[in-house]
Formats: structure tokens, C-alpha cells, sequence
């Protein structure tokens, strides 16, 4: 998951960035390798193991998944960006009309709260290793101990403290600890699997041998636990490819690549989908795998016992600075975006409130095991307006409709936009809900609606839009 | 200096991953390579913040 952007800055907001604050391809490498090692990968490895991939659907599929990502930033992303060198919120203001985009805010600020509170989780169960009290079990939807409250409460705490303080000291922390971290996420996929090499009995002297290991042990391809989905070569696909929506397809990342000189700088993010969507979630998938192997009554997904029981001390360091540095960042952006709901209220206000929004869903562990269902909710949410943007820029001129229609027209509402972004998600939830069954398989699933939903958001926004343009000019 | 503390900084990173890979190949018990790890960690995190992104305070966007 990607949160920290230190290259989006808060300035040239209202105004294009100009040539001389352009930066170079490095800069992208180097914020997208560590931004996407975060402390929910340590849930989003297990969890495919939860889902009961195989090998060869979790290897290729994320191998596939994350080119198609790269991809999106490439071709839909990063050429808008460096054309109109805007902030997302601006382009959608001058398409939208600021009232649509406060809305648009709200959604975003709520998702963020609720991938905060993940981040959360992930901390707060490192501090269950020292303090040694119940935590949440795989199935857990509500807290199961007191002292579990009491953690979340704490980090949270200390996490909204911070992003309410200030930015800067948090953003330092972690770029310096990055690079560490990418590395001991690595350690974490080496010493688990010598453990599986040393517990199956099984000699790995090859390739050959260690793939053999890989599809009988680690990632077995057996039933799904509990009640959740099986996951196929596809499921992991789409969830690579569509787990950082919001920021490629979703437009988000505008602000991150109006920066870039040229947009084949996308493919930068191939260093954060390679290191922290392929390495570390199968390094984590790894250790859950292990602990499943040595007890297939333990199904808890815990990455600080996991992190723990692999690297000891700085596993456990590892786990809080990934959760910490990560959910830093996003309550900040989502006080941000709530500010700009409430203008009137202080930003220390708001994102202390953002905090506890955040505090109080990381107490529920429901929301970081069912994590893989969120992120896709999450992209799939935030989609729409993607599209909608995308459609403005390159389409909207063909067939002979005005783009930045609100700014063009003074509207603080755009409704072909609003229409756009509403009747697309109600069509994509009603597929989804609809559970339509295709040959045994179901085609509509939260992991791949978000696919067709985004040619229905680009065709109804060009539809209504013909059609609103022609009634309000 | 700032050289010496970027040597001191690259031997941390190298002192995180080898013990992993040395416990990989088997010349390396796991005790040895968590203590290993936590020493690089605390070398790490004292050595890195003398030199890198001094009088840089990045701001996140939206």
C-alpha cells in the first residue's frame, strides 16, 4: 500500500509547477521503493495465504498484477500529469465545482481513516508481544481483550499526536528508516524460509527444489480458511494491479508526477510494487505460511508475533516503524481532507479528530483482516472520479464538450460528474451483490469490478455530459 | 565525516541482510542473526539521521 508522498509538497497547489521545481527519475525511484513498504504488507502477505493461493498464482499473478499497475501510472497517470502539472484536487475543482469535491474529500477522508486504523492494528500488535495480551484472531470482528484496547488506544494516540504536531519529524523518520526496513522485510522471507526448509525435511539445493518447496509447502493452493474467498492466478492479479487504484487509475498520484519531466518516470513505481507488492508480501505470506505449517489450528494473523518469532528486537521495530510512518501520513492527509470539509476548524483540531476516528477503527480487528475486501472497496470507491478525469482531458474535446466545465462555467456542482461518480459505484456494488455466476465462476467479485466500472464512469460522463453541457450553456 | 558516517551506515544495511542469508545457507544460528539484526538496527538508526536528508521536511499532499 502506498501512503507516504514526500514529493507531494504542499506548493504550486492552485498553479502549475513550474520548470525549475521539476525533479529528477531518482527522486520518483527512491519515494516509491520506500513509500510501498508498509506495515500493512505484513497483513496483505498472510492474508493471501488465508485465501489459499498457490504458488504459481501468487508468483505470476503479482509478477503480472504490478506490471499492470506500473502501467496505469505510466499511460493514464503520469502523461495527464505532466501536461497539466496539477494537484488532483485542483483538476477537480476545475471539473467538478467545489462543492463535489468537498464531497469527494469526505469519502476520501473517511477511506483514509479506515486504512490508518489498519496501520494501527499492525502496530499494536507488536506491543502484544511484549505485553503478552489476548489478540484479535483471524475471525474477530470486535476487540477481544481489554488490553488489546488499551494498545490500539495508546499507539493511536501517539500516532494522531504526532500527525497533529507537525509533519516534518515523522516524514524524516521515515525516509531514513526506508531503506532499512525494505531490507529487513527481505530477512523476514530469508529466515522463514530456511525454518520451512529446516521443518518440511525437504532438501533445497536448486531452483528446481526450492520451487518444488514453494508449491508443497508455502503456498499449497489448498481451501481458502475460514469463510473467505479462494483466491485464483486472477484474484492476485487484480488485487496487485488494483490495490493502489486511488493513486493510478484513481488520479491521486497527479500531485506526485506533475512533478516528473517526463511520463515515462511512471515506470519508477515498478521499484515500489517490485520491492513492497512482490518481496515483502511474500516474505510476510512466508512467515504465516511457516506458523500455519507448524500449527494449522494457529491461523491468527498477527505480524508482530510473526515479525518477532522471525527476526526478534528489530523485527518487532521493524512492525512498529512501518505501522507508525505509514499511518502518520495518511491521518495527516485525512485531516487534510476533512478541512477542507470544515475550513473553519483548526488543522490540529481535525486531525486529532481524524486520529480517533482512526484509533477507534483500528480497535475493531475486522477491518485488518478483512484488508484485501477494503483495499479493493477502497480503489474501487475513489475509481470513478479517475475516470472522470481521465475523460475530461483526453475525450471530452473530441466530442465537442467543454473540459474544466465547472471552472468554464462558474458551477459549484458539476452533476455529469456527480452522476458519473454515484451511478458508477451503485452499478459496481449491485454487480458485486448481484454474486452472477459465469461457467462456476463469478466475474463481478469486489477484486475485478472496478475493471468494467471504469469504461461505465468514462461513457456516462461523456454521456451526461453532452447531455448537461447542451441544458446548462 | 559525512563519508564516514555513510560508511558506517552501509556496513548497518549489510549487517541486516547477512545474517539473514548466512542463516539461509546454514552457517549462522538464529539467535546469532536477531542479535545481529537489533546491533544494526541501533547502529542504524544513530549513525543515518548525522547525515541523510538533513534540513529536509517533506510534507505529504493530499
Amino acid at each position: 500500500m502506498a501512503e507516504d508522498n514526500s514529493l507531494t509538497t504542499n506548493e504550486y497547489e492552485r498553479q502549475p509547477v513550474p520548470k525549475h521545481a521539476l525533479l529528477r527519475f531518482k527522486s520518483f525511484v527512491g519515494m516509491y521503493a520506500g513509500e510501498h513498504c508498509a506495515g500493512t504488507e505484513l497483513m496483505i502477505g498472510p492474508l493471501f495465504v488465508v485465501h489459499g493461493v498457490s504458488a504459481v498464482d501468487v508468483v505470476f499473478g503479482l509478477l503480472l498484477g504490478n506490471a499492470l499497475a506500473v502501467l496505469s501510472w505510466m499511460v493514464l497517470t503520469a502523461p495527464i500529469a505532466i501536461r497539466t502539472r496539477l494537484t488532483l484536487y485542483y483538476q477537480l475543482e476545475k471539473i467538478c465545482g467545489r462543492s463535489l469535491v468537498t464531497l469527494y474529500n469526505l469519502a476520501n477522508g473517511v477511506m483514509f481513516c479506515f486504512l490508518a486504523g489498519s496501520m494501527i492494528t499492525v502496530s499494536a500488535t507488536a506491543l502484544g508481544v511484549w505485553f503478552e495480551f489476548p489478540m484479535p484472531r483471524l475471525t474477530d470482528v470486535y476487540p477481544n481483550s481489554v488490553g488489546w484496547v488499551m494498545a490500539v488506544v495508546v499507539v493511536g494516540a501517539a500516532i494522531s499526536l504526532v500527525a497533529a504536531y507537525g509533519y516534518g519529524m515523522v516524514a524524516r523518520v521515515a525516509n531514513i528508516a526506508a531503506p532499512w526496513m525494505v531490507l529487513v522485510f527481505f530477512a523476514f522471507g530469508l529466515v522463514g524460509l530456511q525454518r520451512f526448509i529446516a521443518a518440511s525435511d525437504q532438501e533445497v539445493n536448486s531452483l528446481a527444489s526450492l520451487w518444488e518447496l514453494a508449491q508443497t509447502q508455502i503456498w499449497t493452493g489448498g481451501d481458502p480458511l475460514g469463510n473467505n474467498v479462494k483466491f485464483t492466478f486472477w484474484h492476485v492479479t487484480f488485487f496487485a494491479w488494483f490495490c493502489n487504484m486511488a493513486m493510478h487509475v484513481g488520479m491521486s498520484d497527479l500531485s506526485v508526477f506533475r512533478f516528473a519531466k517526463h511520463s515515462w518516470y511512471g515506470i519508477a513505481t515498478a521499484a515500489g510494487m517490485y520491492v513492497g507488492h512482490f518481496m515483502a508480501w511474500l516474505s510476510a505470506s512466508v512467515l504465516y505460511a511457516l506458523q500455519l505449517h507448524g500449527d494449522p489450528t494457529n491461523t491468527d494473523v498477527l505480524p508482530g508475533p510473526l515479525a518477532y518469532k522471525a527476526c526478534g528486537i528489530a523485527g518487532l521495530i521493524c512492525v512498529i516503524i512501518a505501522g507508525w510512518t505509514t499511518a502518520n501520513p495518511t491521518i495527516y492527509r485525512a485531516g487534510l481532507a476533512f478541512q477542507a470539509v470544515v475550513p473553519s476548524k483548526s488543522r490540529f483540531a481535525v486531525t486529532l479528530f481524524t486520529g480517533a476516528i482512526a484509533t477507534l477503527a483500528g480497535v475493531f480487528p475486522a477491518i485488518a483482516m478483512k484488508l484485501l475486501g477494503f483495499v479493493a472497496l477502497y480503489g474501487l470507491i475513489l475509481m470513478p472520479m479517475g475516470a472522470v478525469v481521465f475523460a475530461d482531458f483526453w475525450l471530452l474535446k473530441r466530442f465537442g464538450l467543454k473540459s474544466y466545465y465547472a471552472e468554464h462555467s462558474g458551477l459549484s456542482f458539476n452533476w455529469a460528474a456527480g452522476l458519473t461518480w454515484l451511478v458508477t459505484l451503485a452499478i459496481c456494488l449491485g454487480l458485486v451483490f448481484s454474486g452472477i455466476e459465469i461457467n462456476g465462476f463469478q466475474p463481478f467479485q469486489i477484486w475485478f469490478v472496478a475493471l468494467p466500472g471504469w469504461f461505465i464512469a468514462t461513457a456516462l460522463y461523456i454521456s451526461l455530459s453532452r447531455l448537461y453541457q447542451s441544458r446548462v450553456a | 565525516m559525512k563519508v564516514l558516517l555513510q560508511i558506517v551506515s552501509g556496513a548497518a544495511l549489510a549487517a541486516t541482510l547477512l545474517p539473514a542469508v548466512f542463516y539461509l545457507t546454514g552457517s549462522m544460528g538464529l539467535p546469532q542473526v536477531k542479535t545481529l539484526m537489533l546491533g544494526a538496527a541501533i547502529v542504524w538508526f544513530i549513525a543515518t539521521p548525522l547525515w541523510m536528508g538533513r534540513g529536509c521536511d517533506g510534507q505529504p499532499g493530499e
